[in-house]
């Protein structure tokens, strides 16, 4: 890697991202994914002659949602365009896309890199198209098959500035952006599904230089993991051929997952000319202020400023607070807590950060199938503030709520889990547990102050773990002492 | 029958002077004895028409008809038809049938619609793109006034059923002038309204930002009568435009002293043959005689509306008919080894020669380098020449000229010359590339052979121009004129 110092990477980034309509772009098909093959395309899907488009309002609103998101400027006025290529996937031999005018201009998202620092990633432009369906070569012999289930399902494609300059930075944009538009509920962020995919733009240039070099496209990079693997080869596989003398051929690239390279799949001689002009069916798309006011009106709070909020508001450190919204409803599931249970905000920090999602993780479950319900959960904390467990006992009950035992108190009442704090109750086991050693009652007594766990933990056991532990501590000081 | 206006078939399925089956059955057996020579017809509905007959006949008995209940109409090949092949006179659609119905289409034929009867699909030049429907994968379509000449295009088997008495009406679609130019051809009255007056959805595109839907018919009237039908907004056309629709038949008694009609000079210039202009001048008198104010107006940019629409057109046109590929439906080559060839040979052999050459200009005004010069240019032209007709309407009501620049030509005799063919339209063009409605009538004869007026309207204009033509037509009987052997 002796590269890095003397070479410096160039990243953009086009993001495409489906939106989370029932309907499609422009027509009235369903968009549930997974359906049997071509039981989604209806007539404006399939391109038969005589349809025309109209368009989801509701796709629309999501694309200004997005534009309002990164601060950019939502236009107008943008129009829709026609980019023409023959694919058996493409019914109509063009897709409806925006050229000139798109929906969304200049914006920006910050993302945090390794050291802590913020740096801001400029947004060009993100503009509203419909996607393709799906070709199908396995499974067929001598032919292909043609899904158009996925044809016509509304995207925003967003391009990013070219500001990125590691493989890292390019892969914290994304998750910031994936993390932003799930948040916004405009897109279900589900990569292996396609819901959200990114092609990668790079180049290298010498650093301290100015102009770009050559780049290359590579498509379709569809988790975090592959896109941090694609760019390091890529950069890595372009300065190699500088340095050997050889020169950069602009390029679409494809990534092989199975050997983590790039491989050419069509260089700029064979592109397409698109043709595009703007598409006569569709009228010039009108965003009055008016429309932006109310797109603004349903925007949730965004992830940073809900961190900011659980930081100033709980007094939450700002790794607890990153990491309760990272994901909306996992947000939402912690304010449930807090609020149902009068506990202190970060011991809920702790219950959910820790014994939840550590146990969701070991189940393979998202907060929105934790078989532990946020109201569960404050039920359980509950219990330990009005000391009718400890913390201790808390750890058990919590992992039969799990198993589906029930509620807290159920398990507690069933369990007969309810604290001994009864202090002539506790005072009778310490009775016993000192008669039962003598020994270590002499040597304690003697001056042997480490033993005084040893006496703690016997009268726990003996309680059954119920005895409550402060008065434990108090009453046993008191008994030892003589 | 076959010689009633559509009032008359209205007032005498209500008077029960012959029922919808046997009105019906009369059009199918003259189109049967009189269309082979024709050629109007692609397909011909028999079963359909027979049953929307029945249906529109129990309507009748149960009081609860339309004013076109019953009436048959024939349908240009470019409407889609559930469950009836729509094949837009192209071998590339010849084994297509689509799973729903044009808007226009509902509206005119469905059970709580108008309740017209369908008899058959019109032929026309393939794709819309011709001025004599000899484009057509079916054959050319013959004038009834002349068997030798052509019956003008695209919509020619549309006008060739009506002229000949096939039909009381037929829709068609007009891209350049192919309602209008076929009318004028033909006898007849044809007109294209306002762009986004009548909805697209399920009429196949040639150039969508042109393309209108309209009507040809004998009179006026008529055609007043089944456009009111066929207007309105449609939800499945963004293009389609959300206002009422004027009152077309009501509005046409008034009187038209004082209409302020402009002659442009440019449609009287070179190009137009002395015996047309001699007969559009006579009808100029004649509204004069009317209590019409003639003066003239200029639309300087009308030279310039040849070469844009021969840009916009294709582009669109090469774009529309991309969705051709031999993948999901239409013609696919047979023995093809790889996704090119299908592609290629589908289209190859799907598509005639006028088709093809047409998506190649269309392709190659949009292609890179070439986009600002072509498209982008004529776009801005015709820009200008909206602004003719903005500037010409602030004086005047109502445009009148030329419909076509002579008579009906012989079949074959300007298939060679491309050109010569585009620079038919050269009078109707300038309405398609402005979005006005505009209509053509007949006001005579030269050598026998039928000549057409045009008059062209401010947006939504429509009452205005059946109206004035309808004046014109209680004071005239050239319309009345029927060709030899179709009588």
């Amino acid at each position: 890697m002796t590269h890095n110092t003397e070479w410096e990477a160039v990243i953009g980034l086009e993001v495409h991202c489906q939106l989370r309509t029932n309907t499609k772009i422009f027509s009235g098909a369903s968009t549930t994914y997974g359906a049997a093959p071509n039981t989604q395309a209806d007539a404006v899907t399939l391109g038969l002659p005589g349809v025309l488009p109209v368009l989801n309002g509701t796709a629309l609103q999501m694309a200004i949602k997005f534009g309002l998101s990164v601060d950019a400027e939502v236009a107008e006025r943008c129009v829709f365009a026609r980019k023409h290529y023959f694919y058996p996937d493409l019914p109509k031999g063009y897709q409806i896309s925006q050229y000139e005018l798109p929906i969304v201009g200049n914006g920006h998202l910050d993302i945090e890199l390794g050291d802590g620092s913020v740096k801001r990633i400029g947004i060009t432009r993100a503009h509203m198209e419909e996607d393709a369906g799906k070709s199908m070569h396995e499974g067929f012999v001598g032919t292909s098959g043609i899904d158009l289930n996925r044809a016509g399902t509304p995207l925003i494609e967003i391009v990013s500035e070219p500001d990125i300059r590691t493989a890292a930075e390019a892969v914290a944009y994304l998750k910031k952006l994936h993390q932003l538009v799930v948040y916004l509920g405009i897109c279900d962020g589900n990569m292996q599904e396609g819901s959200f995919r990114c092609d990668a733009n790079v180049s290298v240039r010498r650093r301290g230089t100015e102009k770009f070099g050559t780049r290359t496209e590579t498509k379709n990079v569809n988790s975090f993991r592959y896109v941090e693997k694609a760019i390091e080869y890529e950069i890595e596989r372009q300065i190699e051929v500088i340095e050997a003398g050889g020169t950069i051929v602009q390029e679409t690239r494809l990534f092989d997952p199975g050997t983590g390279e790039t491989r050419s799949m069509r260089t700029k001689e064979d592109a397409n000319d698109y043709r595009y002009f703007p598409d006569p069916d569709l009228l010039p798309v009108v965003v009055t202020q008016d429309d932006i006011a109310r797109v603004r009106a349903t925007m949730p709070e965004l992830p940073e400023a809900k961190r900011n909020r659980f930081m100033e508001q709980f007094g939450l450190p700002k790794y607890d607070a990153t990491v309760l919204t990272g994901e909306q409803a996992l947000a939402d599931y912690y304010e449930v807590v807090v609020k149902a249970s009068g506990a202190d905000p970060k011991t809920c920090s702790n219950w959910v950060t820790t014994d939840l999602l550590g146990a969701l993780n070991k189940l393979g479950k998202d907060i929105e199938s934790s078989p532990v319900s946020a109201e569960q959960l404050a039920g359980l904390i509950a219990r330990i503030v009005d000391s009718t467990i400890s913390g201790k006992i808390a750890k058990d009950v919590f992992e039969a709520m799990l198993a589906g035992e029930g509620d807290a108190d159920a398990i507690i009442q069933a369990k007969g889990l309810v604290q001994i704090t009864d202090e002539s109750a506790i005072v009778k086991v310490i009775d016993e547990v000192m008669a039962a050693n003598p020994k270590q009652l002499a040597d304690y007594r003697g001056g042997k102050d480490k033993l005084f766990g040893f006496f703690v933990g016997q009268v726990m056991r003996v309680s059954g773990g119920k005895a409550n532990p402060d008065a434990v501590n108090r009453l046993l000081k008191d008994k030892l002492a003589g | 029958m076959h010689t009633l206006s559509i009032k008359q078939l209205s007032e005498g399925l209500r008077a029960k002077k012959f029922s919808s089956r046997e009105l019906t059955q009369h059009y199918l057996g003259r189109i049967e004895s009189l269309d082979p020579a024709l050629n109007s017809f692609i397909t011909v509905t028999t079963d359909v028409a027979l049953a929307q007959a029945d249906a529109a006949d129990a309507r009748l008995a149960a009081g609860n008809a339309g004013v076109l209940t019953g009436i048959p109409l024939a349908q240009k090949d470019i409407f889609c038809t559930e469950g009836v092949r729509t094949s837009c006179a192209s071998k590339m659609l010849d084994s297509f049938v689509a799973p729903y119905n044009a808007t226009i289409v509902d509206k005119l034929h469905a059970p709580d619609g108008a309740g017209m009867v369908m008899l058959g699909k019109c032929n026309m030049d393939e794709f819309a793109m011709g001025s004599s429907n000899e484009t057509s994968w079916y054959g050319p379509v013959k004038n009834p006034w002349d068997l030798e000449r052509v019956p003008g295009g695209s919509s020619g088997g549309s006008v060739a059923a009506v002229a000949a008495g096939l039909a009381p009406a037929a829709t068609a679609t007009d891209t350049g002038g192919s309602i209008r130019q076929p009318a004028a051809l033909t006898n007849l009255t044809g007109i294209k309204p306002t762009y986004g007056r009548v909805s697209r959805f399920g009429m196949i595109a040639f150039a969508s930002s042109l393309d209108q839907a309209g009507v040809v018919a004998r009179t006026a009237e008529d055609a007043a009568y089944v456009l009111q039908a066929m207007s309105g907004f449609d939800t499945k056309d963004s293009t389609s435009i959300e206002r009422p629709v004027d009152d077309l038949v009501s509005g046409l008694g008034q009187s038209i002293k004082g209409l302020r009609i402009g002659l442009p000079k440019e449609y009287f210039a070179e190009g137009l043959a002395d015996g047309v202009r001699e007969r559009v001048m006579a009808a100029v008198e004649q509204f004069k005689a009317l209590g019409a104010v003639v003066s003239e107006v200029s639309l300087p940019n009308s030279p310039l509306s040849v070469p844009t629409y021969y840009v916009v057109a294709p582009a669109e046109a090469s774009s529309n008919l991309s969705r051709y590929d031999g993948v999901r439906f239409g013609h696919r080559a047979d023995g093809v080894k790889t996704l090119e060839q299908l592609y290629k040979r589908s289209r190859g052999e799907g598509f005639g020669a006028e088709v093809q050459r047409r998506i190649m200009i269309g392709t190659y005004v949009l292609s890179h380098g070439y986009y600002d010069a072509y498209y982008l240019q004529a776009q801005k032209v015709r820009k200008l020449i909206y602004e003719d007709f903005r500037r010409a309407y602030a004086s005047v009501d109502v445009i009148l000229g030329p419909t076509a620049t002579d008579i009906a030509f012989k079949l074959g005799s300007k298939t060679d010359d491309p050109v010569s063919m585009y620079l038919n339209d050269i009078y109707t063009i300038a309405a398609n590339l402005a979005g006005i409605p505009a209509m053509s009538l007949s006001c005579g004869f030269v050598d026998g052979l039928p000549v057409g007026l045009q008059l062209m309207g401010n947006f939504f204009d429509e009452a205005r121009l059946l109206n004035a033509a309808h004046q014109y037509q209680q004071a005239t009987d050239w319309h009345t004129q029927r060709p030899h052997g179709y009588a």
